[in-house]
């Protein structure tokens, strides 16, 4: 499958928006759906919102595309306010995470819906739809009806169908969780792709931290309607802002430890603290599985409780003597006689690390 | 699957053959045995006598027209009135539904007598009451013998519990908001996106409202009679009342023309690619 962007990049990029939020607050009954969300999106950047279910985030990009509007706060596209713009006048292509094609109408002609209530003529919107058809690469399926395609081949249709009016921002809100995990992972690329080609400025709302952190050039990260951190994959997950960031972005376990002047006193050694320190001295140390070592160890008290092999890893789960559960990533070929029930001591390296307060 | 499936058509299912047996002699034994009895005179034959006779007689065209002209009046109105309520209540009044369902069920528990009964008192109080304003020609207008607004009126209220039934079904086959949603952003506005993106789905829907709705304004009998017009039904009634053969070829001939517009309906309505999707 080979994608063609219709116009060279150079001048797309030069062309992409700006999107800004500005103190959105927006409450349902009692539910606070996003309080005070300040949020800037660069040109031509995809940038992931990530958040557990309720965090607001698909409430920030339907009011994007003009189907929620705030309580207060402001939506900005090029610097220019359009929180009292209707949808239908946005200039921002939806993909949803439902099927959205209508059923009444061909692929090709779902394309081409936007062009026809833009009055454009039958011609050119149909030279047009076939183009962003042939974008998706299905140049073929234009005459099928939804219900005759897969999920994957409607939510390419309305990928195609949300950039045929070449609008400013592209928002996709959870288009890949109706998809099985094989479709999801090539669609996935392909929409970075398209994406890169087109130098589009796009919001992509997902729960799944792996479909962020692989998509997006930065990541949002929200929580009960804030935004916890805003940082490139590689920020986030190295050095997160946040104790819920840290957990909610990759696999993070927790090791109780005390700080000492400066320090925290872990699993037998003193190790430097990464960032701000909490105040209290009874602390969780957050390690990532990749930076656990493992070894066996008759003497030790730890003892392996699962393990699951990942291909090239196999992840330890591994129990302390004080009941904590730590995890860790291991070379698969290291774990042969590291079975369930084997007695093994955990160590960390000599770096520093990201300290909690302790949650009971 | 197709195994399955093919194996079930294969197979001959005693129980579902009994079960059609028993529904085709209930249904058409009776019917068949109607046909014949208008049909064969004793002493002369078969001969269509009597349908020529109906078809002849006075009032015919014009009673049937008349029942064509309120069923059509009647769609166009419940349809009118019940589209945009029942897209309204999936789009943002969620709340509302038990009450418009409550509501439109309530004709169902109602019998058509009392309700005629209401209506014919108020026709009575109305022209007397209201006699030197205005509303006293709305009240002669809405009782023209020619077309009685009245019955569509009260046709429409009767219509309302099979037409809610119906679009009630449609309706819950899409998902309303998300494709409301979708013209939106397409750039269609809130009328557009209605007449374009919804009402194109629900076509079967609407063509379900428009056969009920039909079926119930042409064999409507009671409210007609007791408001004293001649629709078809009353018709047929009126005609067929003092002869034997003539009463059983009336019911005869009503149900076919009945059959036959319903099957107008479909033929119009057509039945291109289902716009239901199910495989979703």
């Amino acid at each position: 499958m080979t994608l063609t962007a219709p116009q060279p990049k150079a001048a797309a990029v030069d062309t992409a928006a700006t999107v800004e939020f500005r103190g959105l607050r927006r409450a349902f009954g009692d539910t606070v759906a996003l309080d005070g969300l300040d949020l800037a999106v660069r040109p031509g950047e995809l940038l992931a919102l990530l958040g557990p279910s309720g965090c607001g985030k698909t409430t920030a990009l339907r009011m994007l595309a003009g189907f929620e509007h705030p309580d207060s706060g402001e939506v900005l596209v090029d610097g220019e306010d359009v929180t009292r713009v209707p949808a239908h006048r946005r200039d921002a292509g939806m993909v949803f995470q439902s099927y959205s094609l209508f059923p009444h109408l061909s692929a090709l002609d779902n394309v081409a819906f936007g062009l026809r209530m833009r009055k454009v003529r039958t011609g050119e919107r149909r030279a047009r739809a076939a183009e962003l058809l042939e974008l998706v690469g299905l140049a073929d399926k234009g005459e099928r009806y939804p219900h005759q395609l897969s999920g994957g081949q409607q939510q390419r249709i309305a990928l195609a169908r949300a950039l045929a009016l070449r609008p400013r921002v592209l928002l996709l809100d959870e288009p890949l969780s109706a998809l099985d995990a094989k479709v999801r992972l090539t669609l996935r690329e392909e929409i970075r792709r398209l994406q890169q080609e087109l130098g589009i400025t796009t919001l992509f709302v997902t729960h799944d931290q792996e479909e962020a952190l692989s998509m997006a050039d930065r990541v949002a990260v929200m929580r009960s309607g804030r935004l916890e951190q805003c940082a490139g994959p590689a920020e986030l997950y190295g050095r997160p802002a946040t104790a819920f960031v840290a957990e909610f972005v990759g696999t993070m376990s927790r090791i109780p430890g005390t700080l000492v002047d400066g320090g925290v006193e872990v699993l037998g050694r003193r190790l430097p603290v990464d960032g701000d320190a909490p105040s209290v001295s009874e602390v969780d140390v957050l390690v990532r599985p990749e930076a656990v070592a493992v070894r066996a160890d008759d003497a030790s008290d730890a003892r392996v409780v699962a393990t699951a092999f990942l291909g090239a890893t196999t992840r330890l789960t591994v129990r302390l003597a004080d009941g904590t559960e730590v995890k860790a990533d291991l070379p698969a070929r290291e774990t042969a006689a590291l079975g369930a029930g084997a007695a093994v001591s955990v160590s960390l390296p000599e770096r520093p690390v990201l300290v909690a307060e302790r949650r009971h | 699957m197709a195994r399955l499936t093919g194996r079930g058509f294969g197979k001959v299912r005693p129980g579902r053959g009994v079960v059609l047996l028993c529904a085709a002699v209930y249904f058409l034994l009776p019917l068949a045995a109607s046909v014949i009895f208008t049909v064969d005179v004793p002493g002369q034959g078969v001969n269509f006598d009597v349908y020529e006779q109906i078809l002849g007689a006075e009032g015919f065209v014009s009673s049937l027209l008349l029942s064509l002209e309120l069923a059509a009046a009647t769609i166009a109105l419940v349809l009118l009135l019940m589209v945009p309520a029942m897209v309204a209540l999936r789009l943002g009044a969620r709340r509302l539904r038990p009450v418009v369902e409550i509501v439109c069920a309530l004709p169902l528990v109602l019998p058509p007598i009392a309700f005629v009964a209401g209506i014919a008192t108020v026709l009575k109080w109305g022209p007397e009451y209201f006699s030197t304003t205005p509303l006293f020609q709305t009240f002669v207008a809405v009782q023209n013998p020619d077309f009685p607004v009245v019955l569509v009126l009260a046709y429409t209220v009767m219509a309302l519990p099979f037409v809610y039934r119906a679009l009630d079904a449609g309706l819950r086959s899409i998902d309303v908001p998300t494709l409301v949603e979708a013209a939106r952003n397409c750039g269609a506005g809130w009328a557009q996106a209605l007449v374009r993106a919804v009402l194109p789905n629900l076509r079967g829907a609407l063509l379900n409202a428009s056969f009920l709705t039909l079926a119930l304004v042409l064999g409507e009998f009671t409210v007609a009679q007791i408001l004293k017009f001649r629709p078809f039904a009353v018709w047929i009634v009126g005609i067929g009342g003092s002869e034997a053969q003539m009463s059983v070829a009336v019911s005869v001939l009503s149900l076919f023309v009945t059959w036959l517009l319903l099957l107008a309906i479909a033929a119009a309505g057509g039945r291109t690619p289902s716009p239901t999707t199910t495989e979703k």
